[in-house]
């Protein structure tokens, strides 16, 4: 009888289920990138001028900056020049409608476990399919236009809502946040916008699926979300790509703005291929999440799975500048094999009486590395700021890493910071036990580690939970304890 | 239904020290065996070996469960084929609520011999029937696995366990260990509502005590990792008055143990 260490080596079989590739026809910048590159992307998509001087701008930021290496992963020097900045499936004129969009483009949407016939009728789940860098199709557009919200692609918004996307583009994650980002905001291809009115409840989930496909391409999207005074909406987004054995940069930017009243829920289930058990290829995920509370008492709650990506680097956010808004973050990151995860959030506590909550529970297996970055800022005028994070490490095997690194700011003698952090290792006890109950090892592991996550599952809309649940034991299946 | 031939096991990691030295036991349906002996005499170790846990090495003679090699089968195998241990320390599953568990495991077990599984509705059923039966407050139910449960109530939660399980063979790990009066006399009776023409029940204890309530057919004395007597229920009794150092004596084992509840 194998000992959890021996499983942990046994059950390295496991293969990523989203591995394939889909023949379709692309329309593919050649690679490298200069301001060619991002006029082209930008008259590609017809965009007006000011916003081909926006991304400009954006590439003259970036070129004065460098890759960061403060993070703990070993990324190595990515070779920008060696990337395609865009990617799109060929179409002769705009979908109209989803019987319009490119049968292979569905199937693989079908392989995905996403069939749009069926996501159309699918109760109240509204979804925007990016595939590279192109929103291919949103569902469900003209019963949220009754409501008169605007669930639709950057691209759409851009030229549809300019006022909207010009107020607040790159107003939460500015052009020069940080190197990612300048990237970002100079070559972003596509992405979703949403914008809720004021008092308007969204009635059902909005997603987005993100999936590369194209070899040699990095996806840019760009998320911008806007929920008026008194608004409320609840989003989540997917991803996956396929296999394949050199790395695919994705380096998006979400920005999130809640005006008086609003609450936004972001979740994300992210799956992105994380390069095979010696750590050959994979997604490197670089990307910034963040969401402003403007007004006050606004919400911003997000919530993320994350098993995915060979390195994933990423720090969702929340900016509390009104008074009494709330910021949480729930996170579940899983890394096996050779996967790395740097990964936290930043509360940056400005206006009176705000609170956040952080928990977060990270789960090592294979040879994987894990940390836990976060960073609690109470500026001076905050007063009456509260504070909770909890931060649960769980170790499956003796070759992984897990590390915590809080960095707590307060500047305000009236704040309350709390915070919480434990290490364990998954117990030969407590599969034991499960064991000697009827239950197999691997699905014991998988109710012992969704137990682990129960505070950040139980936060995840019900149809997803019941994937994400899936999902994490799938990523665990190679790695078992 | 359970044949243990000269059985010799000792733990893994301690090549010397032989726990279990030629240990024979047979348990047909329908019957209680009640195995006794003092600290260190092999009684945990047996019942983990039969139940498959890691960190013990059989080194020498057989074990037969219904006909099948009951070493060759993993511990889920093993809970599938109808074995059930109640732990002496049963462990906590943070996050997993007791329902939740007790419903795949029975699910678990019922798939692997290809019966349907249970819906919510009939499993919430049985389990509201058999938690009142063996004492388990509803909220148990719906806490975490054991998770902040005191002595008595992990012990009772073991006893539901085996209820909603139906085991064909049962084995109770020092079951009585840290209960109080009123909680022996609860997981007695839910053992002994247990007791049937086609279920063995093997309870394993240091003290007689529980065998006042849990009426055995069969007592067996394990000092130094044999059965070195066999009788009925009076040589329970017996024991509680003398102690273990006469079998000590008769196995060569020198012990300072005074008798039992002196």
């Amino acid at each position: 009888m194998a000992t959890a260490l021996e499983t942990v080596e046994a059950y390295t079989g496991h293969e990523y289920k989203y591995g394939f590739y889909t023949d379709i026809e692309t329309d593919t910048a050649p690679p490298g990138l200069d301001e060619d590159i991002v006029r082209f992307i930008s008259a590609k998509k017809n965009e007006p001028e000011w916003l081909t001087e926006w991304r400009l701008q954006a590439l003259r930021r970036f070129r004065d900056m460098e890759q960061p290496e403060w993070q703990k992963p070993e990324v190595g020097e990515i070779d920008l020049q060696a990337i395609s900045y865009y990617s799109a499936p060929t179409q002769k004129e705009a979908p109209k409608s989803l019987d319009d969009i490119d049968p292979e483009i569905r199937r693989t949407y079908e392989k995905l476990g996403i069939p749009i016939e069926e996501q159309k009728m699918l109760a109240g789940v509204a979804v925007d399919y990016v595939f590279d860098s192109v929103s291919v199709a949103t569902t469900f557009k003209a019963k949220l236009k009754e409501l008169g919200i605007i669930f639709c692609s950057m691209s759409e918004a851009v030229h549809d809502h300019p006022e909207l996307v010009r107020k607040y583009l790159g107003s939460v994650v500015p052009q020069g946040d940080n190197y990612f980002a300048a990237l970002n905001s100079a070559v972003f291809s596509d992405g979703s916008f949403v914008y809720v009115p004021k008092g308007v409840r969204c009635p059902m989930e909005l997603s987005t699926y993100f999936r590369i496909n194209a070899a040699g391409t990095g996806q840019f999207e760009r998320t911008l979300i806007i929920a008026d005074e008194g608004s409320y909406v609840s989003y989540l987004e997917g991803c996956t790509a396929p296999q394949r054995d050199e790395h695919q940069l994705h380096a998006a930017v979400v920005e999130l703005i809640a005006l008086d009243d609003a609450e936004i829920k972001y979740s994300t289930v992210q799956n992105w291929y994380p390069g095979d058990h010696e750590g050959k290829g994979g997604v490197y995920n670089f990307v910034t999440k963040r969401g402003l509370c403007r007004g006050k008492r606004s919400k911003i709650s997000w919530t993320q799975v994350e098993t995915g990506s060979a390195i994933t680097w990423k720090y969702p956010s929340c900016v509390l500048q009104g008074d009494d808004s709330i910021g949480e973050f729930y996170s579940v990151a899983v890394t096996n094999h050779k996967q790395q995860a740097d990964t936290g959030t930043k509360m940056i506590h400005i206006g009176k009486n705000t609170r956040s909550r952080i928990v977060s529970k990270g789960i090592s297996a294979g040879r994987a590395d894990q940390t836990y970055r976060g960073l609690v800022r109470v500026l001076k005028g905050a007063e009456g700021a509260r504070n909770y994070t909890q931060c649960d490490s769980m170790l499956i095997g003796d070759k992984c890493g897990a590390h915590t690194v809080p960095y707590i700011e307060v500047k305000n003698p009236s704040a309350k910071v709390e915070h919480e952090a434990t290490t364990s290792k998954i117990s030969d006890d407590q599969l034991f036990y499960c064991r000697a109950r009827g239950i197999s090892e691997e699905d014991a592991v998988a109710l012992v580690v969704n137990g682990f996550c129960r505070e950040v599952m139980d936060e995840l809309p019900m149809e997803f939970a019941v994937e994400a649940r899936k999902l994490l034991a799938i990523s665990l299946e190679g790695s078992v304890g | 239904m359970l044949k243990i031939t000269n059985l010799h096991a000792r733990i893994e990691d301690e090549p010397e020290g032989e726990i279990l030295k030629g240990l024979d036991l047979q348990v047909n349906p329908g019957e209680v065996h009640a195995i006794m002996g003092p600290n260190g005499s092999g009684k945990s170790t047996l019942a983990y070996i039969l139940s498959g846990r890691d960190g013990y090495e059989v080194t020498e003679g057989s074990v037969s469960f219904e006909g099948d090699d009951l070493l060759e089968m993993e511990p889920e195998e093993r809970a599938a084929a109808g074995v059930f241990l109640a732990f002496q320390y049963p462990i906590e599953i943070p996050g997993v609520a007791n329902m939740y568990f007790l419903r795949t495991a029975l699910n678990a077990i019922k798939k692997t011999r290809g019966e349907p599984e249970v819906d919510a509705a009939t499993f919430m059923k049985m389990l509201r029937q058999h938690a009142e039966v063996v004492g388990v407050r509803s909220d148990l139910l719906k806490r975490d696995v054991n998770a902040g449960f005191s002595g008595g109530e992990k012990k009772r939660n073991e006893i539901l366990q085996m209820a909603i399980l139906q085991p064909k063979l049962a084995i109770l790990d020092e079951t009585d260990s840290g209960l109080d009066i009123d909680a022996l006399r609860t997981v007695a009776d839910g053992v002994n509502q247990l007791r049937s023409p086609d279920r063995g029940i093997v309870v394993i204890t240091h003290y007689q005590r529980l065998l006042d309530y849990i009426v055995p057919d069969h007592v067996h004395v394990l000092v130094g990792g044999k059965i070195v007597r066999s009788g009925d229920k009076s040589l329970a009794l017996e024991l509680e008055e003398k102690g273990y150092g006469e079998a000590l004596a008769a196995a060569g084992v020198a012990s300072p143990e005074p008798a039992l509840n002196a």
